[in-house]
């Protein structure tokens, strides 16, 4: 029973990806769901605003700046937690850990 | 040009089952590490040349070695 | 690994990486690609240094401390520039407006703010990449 429902789930999910595949732009239409107003604006300002040549860059570092900023704080956060489980003390370290108890 | 994107996503939905069936956890890595180099052609062919650079670097490059460092200190087949 | 072809090319492909790395960074602005993608092909060279030399000889290379600092060097890079624009125009952030060159556009020497921005993230995702690699392969020696 429990086999049956999971390929059930599992086809249903198959065939609504599926669909999503055949709606994507495979190239720049004009009926695309993400060609609205804020990318007009985007390259008719984003040269004299920003100095950048390249949209992307001036998109991710300068009108989304705080986003890409949160984007490096999470790779210091994974950096900090791999670094405080796996990491062997060296051994200088670890007496001065020690005269501290 | 639609001949070419119905390839590469029957390719890539064809290494995604391979990658959950390999029971050795090396070969899945490598199928994994192919998986983002094909994800990196269709980025390119949806003209994101940022994003196709990033997944081939990262995606390929990066992410199958660390999994791999992860492998030598656990053990190399599911069980 | 002792392996004398390897050793050999290593030497030679490891410099044409991380050149190829900081002109991707340094393109920002200009072409395809930015801080992550660049950051990672510096990152990936380190690696390829580590698995055919060994662990001790790139922390000779790239030691804890220069890991630590790089790190943290990364951030503190964004963060002034954010706290700069924060100071001389009121917003966190500021490219233009708060006083940095615009330049002409399509230079090198151009955006403001944009590739000092750039150069910071490089260093950070650069030195996560190698930090993480050192830490998962080190073997325990007592």
């Amino acid at each position: 029973m429990k086999k049956i429902i999971i390929w059930i789930l599992f086809i249903a999910l198959f065939l609504i990806l599926s669909i999503g595949i055949f709606d994507m732009p495979t190239s720049p239409t004009l009926d695309a769901p993400s060609y609205n107003e804020t990318i007009h604006y985007y390259l008719e300002n984003g040269v004299n605003e920003t100095g950048a040549i390249n949209i992307v860059t001036a998109v991710i570092t300068d009108y989304r700046g705080f986003d890409t900023l949160g984007e490096t704080i999470v790779l210091f956060a994974a950096i900090v937690a791999v670094s405080s489980v796996l990491r062997i003390p060296s051994k200088k370290n670890e007496e001065e850990a020690q005269k501290h108890e | 040009m639609d001949i070419i994107n119905a390839i590469l996503i029957i390719i890539l939905v064809i290494c995604a089952i391979a990658v959950e069936r390999t029971k050795d956890l090396v070969s899945a890595i490598i199928i994994f590490s192919a998986y983002s180099l094909f994800m990196s052609v269709v980025w390119l062919l949806l003209k994101s040349p940022d994003v196709a650079l990033t997944e081939a670097a990262i995606g390929a490059g990066v992410t199958s070695i660390l999994f791999f460092a992860v492998i030598s200190k656990t053990e190399r087949f599911e069980k | 690994m002792n392996d004398t072809i390897l050793k050999s090319i290593t030497r030679i492909i490891v410099p044409f990486i991380q050149v190829y790395g900081v002109f991707i960074i340094l393109h920002g602005h200009l072409s395809p690609g930015g801080g992550f993608s660049g950051g990672a092909l510096i990152g990936t060279s380190l690696i390829l240094f580590t698995l055919v030399f060994g662990v001790k000889k790139a922390k000779v290379k790239f030691s804890e401390r220069v890991a630590e600092i790089s790190g943290s060097a990364g951030i503190i890079i964004y963060v002034l520039v954010g706290i700069v624009g924060l100071v001389l125009a009121g917003s966190f952030l500021t490219n233009i407006e708060a006083g940095f060159p615009a330049g002409v556009a399509g230079t090198l020497m151009s955006a403001g703010m944009i590739p000092i921005i750039m150069i910071g993230i490089g260093i950070k995702v650069a030195s996560t990449m190698i930090t993480l690699f050192h830490t998962l392969v080190e073997e325990e020696v007592r």
